[in-house]
């Protein structure tokens, strides 16, 4: 089955409701076996127990930048390809983007709070990470604020591939002026190569988060295909309503604002 | 080459009429700047301390405010769709429709800096600085805001989305254009690093914010 197969909405939902099941199994298995794994890891000499929100923190922060590039991929199959599924694919990734960028936060924060006495810094990266936190939220509101998905979606696909070329500027110009403000003031973590009894418990929790990213954007794809059924199916039975003209707009809107 | 010639000389006349709206944009940057001693208090060494910050975010709050005039008009007269139609390449029309743009409302903002720069107690020296990287800072905010122009003028929404979506990329513009005033001012770090950077943030934008803004507008208005 090839890509073009599956701009057929009808049969990516088959498949997605073949996949799911099995996704979602291997989803808790690896996360249960990384959680484990992580449990029973070694308290660092330094850190002690608090280092073990690393296995939170590292895969939430990866795949934050991982689903950007996902989108930037489905972006560039809206503008070139013009594939259907692709701007489903952008849609339903911001969310869980924008969610995973958020965790990374809020671990990191929480994680800073014992280690560096305070809850934010304006550290490089965490300043980076809330530059794309802003982004992802900038995102989701163009989506928002257009009721018309296809419209909605070319908008969104310009400004995710701007983003992915203006990322790594963002980032640059925020190392440049983190260490102009305050040279080496934060502790950096990793400082020496990571020990193999953290190592393999963060690699399986990575994975286990990707599987996690995965499960959630096909069922996000399969629910936003099913959003737009619905909705066309409402506008075609405003539309079928003779004289009630009226009755359709309303009727868009509320499907656009749900 | 006369189409584009035509297209910004007709935008400059446009935005310095009444009812363009550019120098508003100066307007506000004089509001914002007096504003400030209100906020951080009468203190002139504080003042000459923050003097470029202020002055940057000014600039970029002006330059914000009046790019949404960059396709609004013309996208309700009807205009924009000629452009879009006409045999001139759509990318650009719209670098000369930011050129226009940023002759009208962002060179003003460099032209009025060494006024501002009195009311903030800053010496010649870094009244020039500012100046300076002003003038070579604001290109870059003009194109890169007419992504998120173009972005709004395709949905029929303006303002507040379009500043969300324009100032996170503004970013390095800020962080460069006030390191290298800083550099300018108080060093230790020398003025042409972070200066070249900025230029080369601003010829980057060059390149990126037209592609962008014409591929919006080619896919977004029907």
């Amino acid at each position: 089955m090839s890509l073009i197969d599956l701009a057929n909405p009808t049969r990516f939902l088959a498949l997605a409701a073949r996949l799911l099941p099995w996704l979602a199994l291997v989803t808790v298995g690896l996360l249960a076996a990384g959680l484990y794994l992580s449990a029973v890891a070694p308290d660092d000499y330094q850190q002690g127990a608090t280092v073990k929100i690393m296995f939170i923190h590292v895969p939430n922060a990866w795949l934050s930048m991982f689903v950007w590039g996902v989108m930037s991929i489905a972006s560039l199959g809206t503008l070139v390809w013009r594939h259907p599924l692709a701007d489903v694919a952008a849609k339903a990734a911001a969310p869980i983007g924008a969610s995973f960028t958020f965790l990374a936060l809020l671990t990191g924060s929480l994680w800073g709070r014992p280690m560096w006495g305070t809850y934010w810094e304006w550290d490089a990266r965490l300043t980076s990470v809330l530059i794309l936190f802003l982004m992802y939220l900038g995102l989701m509101a163009l989506w928002r604020s257009v009721e018309d998905p296809t419209r909605a979606a070319r908008a969104a696909a310009v400004l995710t591939l701007v983003g992915a070329i203006n990322l790594p500027i963002i980032k640059f110009s925020v190392d440049w002026w983190n260490t102009l403000h305050q040279p080496a003031s934060v502790m950096r973590m990793g400082g020496p190569a990571l020990d193999k009894s953290f190592l393999i418990p963060l690699l399986v929790m990575a994975v286990g988060f990707s599987f996690l990213f995965i499960t959630l954007h096909v069922a996000a794809m399969r629910n936003e295909i099913l959003r737009r059924r619905v909705r066309s199916l409402q506008m075609m039975q405003a539309r079928a309503y003779p004289g009630s003209a009226p009755a359709s707009g309303a009727t868009g809107q509320i499907v656009g604002a749900a | 080459m006369t189409a584009l010639g035509a297209l910004i000389r007709r935008d400059i006349r446009i935005a310095l009429r009444i009812g363009g709206g550019a120098l508003i944009g100066v307007l506000f940057f004089l509001t914002v700047v007096v504003l400030m001693p209100f906020a951080v208090g009468p203190d002139l060494a504080l003042l000459t301390r923050l003097g470029p910050a202020i002055l940057w975010l000014g600039a970029l709050l002006s330059s914000l405010l009046t790019l949404d005039r960059l396709f609004t008009a013309d996208h309700e007269d009807g205009s924009l769709d000629l452009i879009v139609m006409s045999r001139t390449p759509l990318e650009l029309a719209c670098a000369a429709k930011a050129l226009a743009h940023w002759l009208a409302a962002g060179l003003p903002l460099v032209i009025a800096t060494p006024v501002l720069g009195l009311l903030l107690n800053l010496d010649a020296t870094a009244t020039g600085a500012v100046a300076l990287t002003l003038l070579a800072g604001t290109p870059a905010l003009t194109f890169i805001g007419m992504i998120g122009a173009a972005l709004a003028v395709t949905m029929h929404r303006g303002g507040l989305l379009l500043a969300v979506l324009v100032l996170p990329l503004s970013i390095p513009v800020l962080i460069f254009g006030v390191a290298a005033s800083q550099a300018a001012i108080v060093g230790p770090l020398p003025f042409g690093a972070p200066f070249s950077i900025l230029c080369a943030l601003s010829l980057v934008s060059f390149v990126i914010g037209p592609f962008a803004a014409a591929t919006s507008l080619r896919n977004g208005l029907d």
